[in-house]
């Protein structure tokens, strides 16, 4: 089936099957690597992508299903070739990561919750990030990288600019 | 991980959606598809055709009428929980609202899938039988209305025919005296499924006497329950923690609890007790603090 997808601020269209997930579409037919396959039903969020601006499993949805929707996945946050958003350098400087798994789908949760608000309290940052699962951290250097970010952003005025959608 | 092949159409229509049921008896509908898409995945579901209704406009709507709050099927769950006519006229729903899954899936899940798959953990069928919400279900012969109380006959078994679809879900609201509400949930993680959850909405008139009450367990058993004989109990009083302690000891006497790998049957019957009485409490307390119906 053919389906056209705003991934990243292009357009793709691709031919797949109705039983292909949005998760591998991006990955093996889209190129799209950065969106990772952990669990593959549901339970871990490594997966996590926008979907219209919110967070969305893309495990959990088929491609036919995002047929015309506009998505970012993490390559869609860096503002340039070689470039870190500000809150992926937060989680970089935070040590928000270890291994890297869970990271890309940390980061669009968290960039979601930022879309949203620049002030989380430590509660929305938790809920925020409630569905993705880190077997490294402990979370407690995630939840700094985010109000990191958070910090910085209100300081620079700059809202969430650098998503490319 | 891979489900197994089928085919996907995508009806413009609850009529045609219908006929596509009706049609194929291997025709199963895909809504948000946070359940059904898991277990295409472990191939525990096999439909050879996914009618997929999330391009049906008039299934997604959240409407004020005189007979209660009307929400559209395919209303996403992150939708309701901002909206604020639900927020306004269903404190209950937009309470347990939160605690339905991740961000992520309430991003997806949608309200009539969650009333439609029947999960006994579930927040939303609890929230529907606890209100007495009336579930609207059409299939290519007609329209019927069916009480949530009705609606629920054991763990994801409903009263909603294969052909059938569920359509909207209407919550009655509460439009007089200072209305209140409750919900507690116990589950091995934040937002994992409930072992047991409880939810109360109560209405206090001027002088704090309890004119309505509400209450339900989700969780404990195969369904959601509605704990009717509290409501007797209850209404007319002012809501003593004696007194409304004493009630919920006695309603939860007869409860059907289950026991699994999680909970023994007896832990969830205490349980129970504790959540809906804490969910009474905190319901008068907030009616107490001066929230008005309406």
């Amino acid at each position: 089936m053919r389906v056209d997808l705003h991934v990243n601020g292009g357009t793709v269209g691709v031919d797949v099957e109705p039983r292909c997930t949005l998760l591998d579409c991006l990955r093996d037919e889209i190129g799209l690597k950065g969106t990772h396959a952990g669990c593959e039903h549901g339970v871990c969020g490594a997966c996590t992508i926008l979907v219209d601006g919110e967070p969305a499993r893309s495990c959990l949805m088929l491609a036919v299903q995002a047929d015309g929707h506009t998505l970012t996945t993490i390559e869609g946050l860096s503002p340039g070739p070689g470039e870190l958003s500000v809150l992926q350098d937060a989680f970089c400087e935070a040590h928000g990561l270890q291994c890297g798994y869970c990271t890309p789908g940390m980061i669009l949760a968290a960039h979601a919750l930022l879309a949203r608000t620049l002030a989380p309290t430590r509660a929305d940052i938790v809920a925020a990030i409630s569905g993705n699962l880190c077997r490294c951290t402990g979370y407690g250097q995630i939840i700094e990288a985010i109000a990191l970010a958070a910090e910085r952003l209100r300081g620079a005025n700059v809202g969430m600019g650098g998503t490319r959608r | 991980m891979k489900p197994v092949a089928f085919d996907y159409v995508r009806p413009a229509s609850i009529s045609e959606a219908c006929r596509l049921l009706a049609a194929d008896d291997g025709a199963r509908i895909i809504a948000g598809g946070q359940t059904l898409i898991p277990l295409l995945a472990m191939r525990l579901a096999r439909p050879a055709r996914l009618v997929d209704i999330a391009r049906i406009p008039e299934l997604a709507f959240i409407r004020d009428d005189a007979d209660g709050v009307r929400i559209g099927s395919m209303t996403r769950q992150c939708v309701a929980e901002r909206d604020a006519t639900a927020a306004r006229k269903l404190p209950l729903l937009a309470k347990a609202l939160p605690w339905v899954g991740h961000p992520p899936t309430r991003q997806r899940g949608t309200i009539g899938g969650s009333i439609a798959n029947g999960d006994p953990a579930a927040e939303i069928p609890l929230v529907a039988v606890t209100l007495e919400a009336v579930i609207t279900v059409q299939d290519a012969v007609g329209i019927a209305e069916i009480a949530a109380g009705e609606f629920y006959l054991g763990p994801m078994i409903t009263a909603l025919a294969d052909d059938g679809i569920v359509t909207e879900v209407r919550f009655p609201a509460w439009d007089s005296g200072r209305v209140g509400t409750g919900f507690h949930e116990i589950s091995a993680r934040s937002s994992d499924f409930a072992f047991v959850a409880a939810a109360a909405q109560v209405a206090l008139d001027a002088g704090g006497c309890c004119t309505a009450l509400a209450v339900g367990i989700g969780g404990a058993g195969d369904t959601p329950v509605r704990l009717e004989a509290l409501s007797e109990a209850l209404v007319g009083s002012h809501l003593g923690e004696t007194e409304v302690r004493d009630a919920v000891a006695a309603a939860c006497s007869d409860l059907e609890t289950a026991d699994d790998l999680h909970a023994s049957a007896a832990y969830r019957k205490r349980v129970a007790a504790t959540l809906a009485r804490r969910a009474i409490l905190d319901a008068r307390d907030e009616a107490v603090g001066g929230r008005h119906a309406g």
